[in-house]
């Protein structure tokens, strides 16, 4: 685990740096540019699809999308950061607890 | 520059600082429920410094889906920073050690605090130092507190962490979604990782997904020169 928290960190912080050192042609180009844009988007994307119907390689349908639900509200009621979390969180933890929902 | 706009970059950066130290709170949380321990989980907030890979990075330890894929996807997360540091470089002119910090300050908070300051130069720089710096200090200091509290809990799985987890990615993708073609990416990317999950191991959907990013990119790319 640490070498993965080093190996990841160390690459994050040269990809900073990295920004400073090349001549900025080279990641000028239109692109390279818009892949790095879409990048974010596309991987926040399909970690929050895994994070929500992944358990291991099978899908499932369990409290996480009734907390999803909840947070995708909260976000367009421009609920804060941490309360959006937290209402995702008490929302899964609830059902379980009521047992609604595993 | 006038102090009073020095005093409201100032105030402006404090305010987002404490915005961020508090996703830190649940990041912290988050991370040791996902089996870090709470140095691990501080040495990612210190050293890898950027919220999406960040958590990314503990997501994809916490379901299972191998070192090799969480390092990986933080890696392809943390990618837009280098595009930020190439647009911040002619307006910081860093040098030396003062390029060295500079460059782990570079975050999605303090390049757009930069860029909202463009005139005179000196503020955009003030601006982009301030911001990262309150952030870093309130960044590490949520992520310790939150690390601390959930260890401190114990049973992470009775506080519905998996779907915090999932709620605190799609709070750092929403801002994102802008416009229709990010919508289309982001559909389509969840659509992928989902249709792998059940092919490929854990950690690897999530990595395919960014093929998505790929092909929009360089064909849209294509479609307007034709």
């Amino acid at each position: 685990m640490w070498i993965a928290v080093l190996a990841g960190s160390l690459g994050c912080y040269l990809e900073k740096l990295l920004g400073y050192l090349l001549p900025p042609a080279m990641l000028e180009n239109p692109t390279t540019r818009r892949v790095f844009g879409l990048m974010p988007v596309a991987l926040l994307a399909a970690l929050v699809a895994v994070q929500t119907f992944a358990s291991g390689t099978s899908l499932t349908l369990d409290a996480r999308v009734a907390g999803l639900a909840v947070a995708i509200v909260a976000l367009l009621l421009r609920a804060p950061f941490l309360a959006v979390v937290i209402l995702a969180g008490v929302t899964a933890a609830g059902l379980r607890a009521l047992g609604w929902a595993s | 520059m006038q102090e009073t706009s020095r005093r409201q970059i100032h105030a402006k950066a404090v305010s987002i600082a404490v915005a961020t130290g508090a996703y830190a709170l649940s990041f912290g949380a988050i991370s040791v429920s996902t089996g870090l321990d709470v140095w691990q989980t501080q040495a990612l907030s210190l050293l890898m410094f950027t919220g999406a890979s960040q958590f990314a990075f503990v997501g994809i330890v916490g379901a299972g889906g191998g070192l090799v894929a969480a390092v990986l996807t933080a890696w392809l997360l943390g990618a837009r920073n280098s595009m930020y540091a190439v647009g911040l470089s002619p307006i910081l002119d860093l040098r030396g050690v003062r390029r060295l910090i500079g460059a782990q300050a570079t975050i999605d908070e303090s390049t757009a605090m930069a860029l909202a300051h463009p005139e005179p130069r000196e503020s955009s720089r003030y601006a982009f130092w301030m911001t990262g710096l309150w952030i870093y200090v309130l960044w590490n200091l949520g992520t310790l507190i939150g690390a601390l509290s959930a260890e401190a809990i114990g049973d992470p799985s009775v506080l519905g962490l998996d779907a915090a987890t999932a709620a605190a990615l799609l709070a750092l993708l929403w801002p994102r979604l802008k416009d229709r073609q990010m919508w289309a990416v982001a559909l389509a990317a969840a659509g992928v990782a989902v249709v792998l999950t059940p092919v490929l191991q854990p950690g690897l959907p999530v990595l395919a997904a960014a093929l998505v990013a790929l092909a929009a990119g360089t064909l849209s790319g294509r479609r307007r020169t034709t």
